[in-house]
């Protein structure tokens, strides 16, 4: 399996993002590459089968945030990898990036306390319907990761929040650690707690906290590792063709 | 071709909670003044505009709110056009 994570100008997580995928190909015993992509190249390598658009502060959020990525050259290739079904995770400002380009719906505003919160959240997997969510085990919720943000007040109209609703969209919601939804749990304001949706299809996950920086565990708790070893554990016809040889032996 | 100058007002639709607004209506009130209300913060943003009309550069204006200068799906916009004899200077 390769992942390619995606370094914009202001991007801070790229290289979070690329470790948690090698200790995604390690966890589940995966033969892969996790490439470094620069913002400029206009192609993705061949075979790739996770693109991440991680966190930071590309283009210094000028004008909104990811307004300003959208158009870089390889967000179009992107979008045409998307598309075609490729799998797309987008953390933080990657998932303002997603929105802005139309890769999901919505948009991400100031948080309602105009505050920048960095702290662990809980979240429920309120939909299993997509890759990213579909493995993780029902009986570990809510899942304990860190968000970072100033703007992640997820918005959009009632009919479109039903829509995404009622269509399994909806992959994360904030919830107390006894995983109710009240509003002290939801740290920005965003609307019906949602911290995470997918697209329509559920191949593009957009989500503001961080599972990357709760994937490993030497820091005491790895609930983001959840999200990646849900994709690579579910990822159809990639899983044996790549696994390693020795797992071929066994 | 003429030369127009436009002026762009950009700010959260009316639906949306404009949290900054409302930060900033808070301390006006602080400052005991009471018969200021209804705070919304937005955006201005000035460009020259080289069109054959008026009508025309609207439109390209407007292209340039929809796909870049504005997110449609957050915020409203408002275009003055002003005709200008000449190009003026940056």
């Amino acid at each position: 399996m390769n992942v390619g994570v995606i370094t914009f100008p202001g991007s801070n997580c790229d290289a979070d993002a690329r470790y948690a995928a090698t200790l995604m190909l390690q966890n589940n015993g995966l033969d892969g590459v996790v490439y470094q992509l620069w913002h400029k190249d206009a192609e993705l390598p061949d075979a790739i089968d996770l693109i991440i658009i991680p966190g930071g502060f590309s283009y210094g959020d000028y004008l909104r945030t990811g307004a300003i990525a959208r158009f870089s050259p390889i967000m179009e290739a992107v979008a045409g990898f998307a598309a075609n079904g490729g799998h797309v995770l987008g953390i933080c400002n990657g998932f303002q990036i997603l929105c802005e380009a139309g890769l999901l719906p919505g948009a991400l505003v100031r948080n309602a306390n105009l505050r920048f919160v960095c702290k662990d959240v809980f979240l429920e997997t309120t939909s299993h319907k997509s890759i990213f969510t579909r493995g993780i085990p029902q009986n570990q919720s809510p899942l304990r990761i860190p968000v970072a943000h100033g703007e992640g007040r997820f918005i959009a109209s009632d009919e479109e929040l039903d829509t995404m609703e009622a269509n399994g969209q909806i992959a994360f919601r904030y919830v107390t650690q006894t995983g109710e939804p009240t509003p002290d749990a939801n740290p920005n304001g965003s609307m019906r707690n949602i911290a995470g949706i997918t697209n329509e299809q559920g191949n593009v996950l957009g989500m503001m906290p961080h599972p990357e920086r709760a994937a490993d565990p030497k820091l005491g708790y790895f609930d983001g590792l959840l999200i990646f070893n849900s994709f690579a554990s579910l990822l159809p016809s990639n899983t044996l063709l790549t696994k390693s040889q020795e797992q071929y032996a066994e | 071709m003429k030369f127009y100058k436009a002026y762009v007002t950009i700010r959260l639709r009316s639906s949306i909670l404009d949290v900054q607004g409302k930060t900033i209506e808070h301390a006006l009130q602080a400052l005991r003044m009471p018969s200021l209300s209804n705070v919304r913060l937005g955006k201005h943003i000035e460009l020259d505009v080289h069109a054959p009309d008026a009508e025309t550069a609207r439109t390209q204006v407007q292209d340039a709110c929809n796909k870049l200068l504005a997110n449609p799906v957050m915020e409203d916009y408002e275009i003055t056009l002003t005709e200008t004899t000449h190009q003026v200077p940056a």
